[in-house]
């Protein structure tokens, strides 16, 4: 094959890895490899471990002659963005705070990779605590867009889309609270999968903003992440928002639900703000959809210009609630100098965290404090009611609805960094999603004239990721955007 | 002018549970220092908080127990505020929606003597909700550890209407709270272990007055009986400021048992924002009838019921009842035993437990669960004893045995002989005859209507019988007898 | 709505347990200002009759069991701490 390892999908080398052509360590050593090629140039890594790496190879190849296997993931190595815990493994959250942390259990989703058998390949980088769209506000310094290093690949997953990007893995998690996945999903061109709220374990994932947060799978092709995706849904009795729901053969059902659908373009999302350019690819795909005899419908999402302030109250609060076990007392950054208990907490705090960090915790702290909660914080969960209702309102009329998934492509690093608006005004297409509870994918759907992945996002109905999946695979098949592979 | 006190309290009850209340590692007191933890207790990043269904039981059932409105729904928030005994720096408590509402505690006040029962009220409560306990601080010389263990205890904070007006009243007050719980099987209670903890929120007022005076609340009353002190003293105090034309301030004072005094705890600590809001990582409780009906169930009588049934159906006397009442198993026991022991006896059987069993127990440092006399063996000793079969200083000694080795009454009178001795009537009335014509003083006294003269006769019958006389045909010889002469 | 963003920012930094420079204060209450100002728009939305969404779907009654499992052992539970003595953890004397 004329793929190289390190680019195939897991669909390509499960077999090699069944029929016993190709390892488990062969197949890692070629991702170590790779990701020492290219990871002084992307810094998509926190930190690694081969030989933990290779002995988990070793295991599977072991496992597989035994005949034991454990399925498609049994031998593939997969990255984890650096806010899922790995048990002996670092934690870092990106952050200072947690720069020397080391992880005594497992996540959730962490156990069922384990159980399928994949290979665990590094912490990944993102934004601090997962709070940014740019990897930029990470204590480990920015990851570089494979596809133009001097560019962000979006964030805050973006050591989880670089790698991936790169070649430095063959599929990786995210986790998603207003737009973390899809949006480097589609600045490095690859399919980004936010699940419904609930359907995936938050156990183990560092909390960011509670009930928007869930963690996804990116791949390389929407079969893949329909592998990602069964191995780790379902319901975990560890994690009180997760539910009871039957967890189909999400792989399976990629090839049996067939269209066509009838799809909502929602029309507050191709307003201003949007590159021309973008637009253009996203229409290309709408009129690709309409071809295959899709019913194309424009529907109205009237609350979509509140999802930013609703967002950014609700996530705040949430952070500035969850951020405060980071006191440097149990674990953590402790700053050299505390005189007592007080001096203790704010110097830790101020030394440990970021300025992005600090600017959401303070929000969150200002619209929860005394006088201020009703006006912001129940508010903002008012209008998420609203919010969520127009979608549901949309769902009577259309099966899914279709978006751009970021107004733009990949910026410049440090482009936005000096304004914190502007760098929220990226997530607009994809945090009314989180405030939903709603699953939406970022797949590939162009290039601009100079090469920048375009993402095309596709917002489905509660729980039915199988439906999303299978919209999205029929786009796929017929475009190889998703095949490209970086110039590095 | 005349004041009066004004007195609310915060109950801490720790709930016994084998499990914290919103993670499954093992909860309990006196392990070694941070055994008793997880991910979940430490707040270690990316950890999550699940309901324990035995901690909403017992607050349920605590809220029947005390006749509270249960919410059909209740929600969890997070109680912000940084301290290193709280591991996520915010409690998980219930804001707006607790569990219970309402309801109120029945009390007992001191009577006129130790033997008489005194005044009952009802001191109506807020509300009762649910909530986790916090680590533990053990300060030394320049620096302080932390301890996790108690972390993540299941809390139920009862929150009393301002309504007791003196420190006999908050007494009374958490002792029938600890007797219900007690009852309740929801907690042990036990002051010294931290599982029942009281905050005092105290003013005066003139009395007359309705508005509510400048409130001091008093931390740290850690036994039953620094409750009673600390709240009595801080009364005084404030009574003292007012008398001396000074303005009471609010604040939070500290008692301490030991010196009988109190101190402002003035932290530098900023002014408390708590920033509730609803936790996002649990889910709401929905409570419907047949939830309630099944712990309906499962309540137990109320201590005091259960005293006032005593008393009617045993006529017992009341400093029995209140030596049996405060532990649940030791009044059951006695219940058992009055019944097997039969119609009449209930006194001698409730005399042989608040006597001679709980001071074996005491010595022998056991539970009632652990004694081997068995309310079957201990009315068998009762009925001997009434008919006349064992005498009581026999009896003491049967008792002791039992204690030690739970065999029947029977089988050790035989064994030791001390049944009271067939005694020969013509025998027995000859040592009557005797002892009468002995002592005329006595007889005299007994002619002139002094009943009790009878006694001075049965010293000699006894000795002469070597003490194995059956004492009531004793009496009822002599009794023949001195009816016959003149 | 709160009538101006007037956020008192050493307040807020006090009560988030943080130490800002003089510096950090001003920059972030600048770039806050205008987050603020923009969230200002919710108080258009007319919430009547509303219900808060706290989750995003309504379920409840989630628990487990009463049944204690094996949790940390003491040197697991600590392996990240600070500074620790005597198996627990060491922080400056708390004077209460
Ligand atoms: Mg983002
Ligand atoms: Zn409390």
């Amino acid at each position: 094959m004329s793929v190289p390892l390190h680019f195939q999908t897991i669909a390509e080398l499960a077999p090699q890895l069944a029929s016993g052509r190709l390892s488990s360590i062969e197949l890692t050593q070629a991702v170590i490899a790779r990701t020492k090629a290219v990871e002084a140039r992307v810094r998509a890594f926190n930190s690694y471990d081969e030989t933990d790496a290779i002995d988990q190879a070793a295991a599977s190849d072991a496992r597989r002659a035994a005949g034991q296997s454990r399925g498609p993931l049994d031998g593939i190595p997969l990255g984890l963005k650096d806010v899922i815990a790995v048990d002996g493994q670092p934690l870092t959250a990106s952050s200072k705070m947690l720069a020397n942390f080391v992880s005594p259990y497992d996540a959730t989703v962490t156990q069922k990779l384990k159980d399928a058998g994949a290979v665990l390949w590094g912490r990944l980088n993102c934004d601090e605590f997962a709070m940014g769209s740019s990897t930029e506000n990470s204590a480990f310094g920015p990851t570089h867009n494979p596809w133009d290093l001097a560019r962000t690949p979006g964030g805050s997953s973006g050591g989880s889309a670089a790698a991936l990007s790169a070649g430095a893995a063959i599929a990786t998690l995210g986790s998603d609270t207003g737009g973390s996945i899809r949006q480097p999903a589609a600045l490095c061109s690859l399919v980004g999968l936010k699940p419904t709220y609930g359907l995936i374990s938050r156990y183990g994932l560092i909390a960011y903003a509670s009930s928007l947060d869930q963690i996804g799978p990116f791949a390389r092709s929407t079969e893949d992440a329909a592998i990602l995706l069964g191995a780790i849904a379902g319901h975990d009795s560890r994690d009180s928002t997760s539910f009871q729901t039957e967890i189909p053969d999400y792989r399976a059902e990629l090839k049996t639900r067939r269209g066509p659908w009838k799809l909502g373009i929602p029309r507050e999302y191709f307003g201003e703000g949007l590159d021309p350019e973008v637009g253009a690819a996203v229409e290309k795909a709408i009129a690709f959809y309409r071809a295959q005899g899709c019913e194309i419908r424009e529907v109205s999402l009237p609350h979509t210009r509140y999802c930013l302030d609703t967002y950014y109250i609700i996530a705040t609060a949430e952070a500035s609630s969850n951020l405060a076990r980071f006191d440097g007392i149990r674990y953590g950054h402790r700053s050299k100098d505390g005189k007592d208990v007080l001096d203790v907490y704010q110097k830790s705090r101020a030394e440990g965290f970021g300025d992005e960090v600090k600017r959401r915790i303070i929000l969150g702290t200002y619209v929860l404090s005394s006088g201020y909660y009703d006006a912001y914080y129940l508010r903002a969960q008012k209008v998420r009611t609203l919010i969520r209702q127009d979608f549901l309102n949309a769902y009577r009329e259309v099966d899914a609805l279709i978006t751009p998934t970021s107004p733009i492509p990949a910026f410049k690093l440090g482009e936005k960094s000096a304004d914190p608006l502007t760098m929220y005004l990226c997530d607009i297409y994809t945090i009314g999603v989180n405030l939903a509870g709603l699953p939406a994918l970022s797949l590939p759907c162009g290039f601009t004239k100079s090469g920048l992945p375009i993402g095309l996002q596709l917002i489905g109905q509660p729980f039915r990721e199988a439906d999303l999946l299978a919209t999205a695979h029929a786009y796929e098949q017929a475009h190889d955007w998703h095949r490209r592979t970086p110039n590095l | 002018m005349n004041y009066e006190a004004v007195i609310g309290l915060e109950v801490h009850v720790q709930i016994k549970t084998h499990s914290k209340v919103f993670t499954r590692v093992a909860a309990g007191y006196g392990h070694p220092p941070n055994t008793l933890t997880d991910p979940v207790v430490l707040a270690l990043p990316g950890t999550l908080p699940v309901m324990n269904k035995a901690a909403l039981d017992a607050i349920i059932k605590a809220g029947l127990l005390l006749g509270c409105d249960i919410a059909p729904v209740c929600k969890w928030d997070r109680k912000q505020y940084f301290y290193p005994d709280s591991p996520k720096n915010y409690q998980i408590s219930q804001y707006d929606q607790p569990m219970c509402l309402n309801g109120s505690v029945e009390i007992e006040l001191p009577g006129a003597a130790r033997n008489i029962m005194g005044e009952h009220k009802k001191i109506p409560l807020t509300r009762i909700h649910l909530e986790e306990d916090v680590g533990k601080l053990n300060h030394h010389a320049t620096d302080s550890l932390v301890d996790y263990n108690r972390a993540g205890t299941p809390l139920m904070e009862i929150v009393s209407e301002p309504a007791m007006h003196t420190a006999e009243e908050a007494f009374a007050y958490l002792t029938s709270i600890r007797n219900t719980m007690i009852y309740g099987g929801i907690s042990d209670c036990d002051m010294e272990k931290g599982q029942l903890r009281c905050d005092a929120n105290i003013s005066i007022r003139p009395v007359g007055e309705t508005k509510l005076g400048t409130k001091v609340e008093l931390k740290n009353l850690n036994s039953i009986s620094f409750v009673r002190d600390g709240i009595a003293h801080e009364i005084k105090r404030q009574l003292a400021v007012v008398a001396a034309g000074g303005k009471l301030i609010q604040e939070t004072r500290d008692y301490d048992g030991q010196t009988g005094t109190s101190q402002s705890l003035r932290s530098k600590e900023m002014a408390h924002d708590y920033r509730y809001f609803p936790d996002p990582d649990l889910m709401p409780v929905h409570v419907d009838e047949p939830w309630k009906q099944k712990l309906r169930a499962e309540c137990p009588e109320l201590p005091f019921d259960k005293q006032r049934r005593l008393l009617a159906d045993y006529q017992i006397p009341y400093t029995i009842t209140s030596v049996l009442i405060p532990d649940r198993e030791l009044s059951d026991y006695f219940e058992a035993t009055a019944k097997l022991a039969g119609p009449g006896r209930a006194q001698a059987a409730g005399n042989w437990i608040a006597n001679d069993l709980l001071r074996e127990l005491g010595a022998a440092k056991l539970p009632l669960s652990a004694s081997k006399v068995s309310p079957q063996n201990l009315a068998a000793l009762v009925q001997l004893i009434d008919a006349g079969t064992l005498l009581n200083a026999a009896a003491k000694e049967v008792f002791i045995e039992m204690f030690a080795t739970g065999d029947t009454p029977a089988v050790i009178v035989a064994r030791r002989g001390l049944a009271a001795a067939p005694t020969d009537a013509g025998e027995l009335e000859q040592w009557c005859r005797d002892s009468i014509a002995a002592n005329a003083k006595a007889l005299a006294e007994f002619k002139a209507g002094k009943e009790s003269a009878i006694n001075a006769f049965k010293g000699p019958v006894m000795k002469a019988a070597k003490g194995k006389a059956n004492p009531k045909l004793v009496d009822e010889t002599l009794r023949r007898l001195l009816a016959a002469t003149n | 709505m709160a009538q101006s963003p007037d956020l008192n920012i050493d307040r807020v930094a006090e009560l988030a347990r943080l130490a800002l420079t003089p510096e950090e204060k001003a920059r972030f209450s600048a770039q806050l200002g205008s987050v603020l100002h923009h969230i200002e728009e919710l108080a258009k939305v007319d919430v009547t009759g509303v219900e808060p969404t706290a989750h995003a779907f309504p379920i409840s009654n989630v628990w487990a069991n009463d049944v204690a499992r094996p949790g940390l052992s003491v040197e697991r539970a600590l392996i990240n701490a600070p500074a620790q003595r005597d198996h627990m953890i060491v922080v400056p004397k708390v004077v209460e």
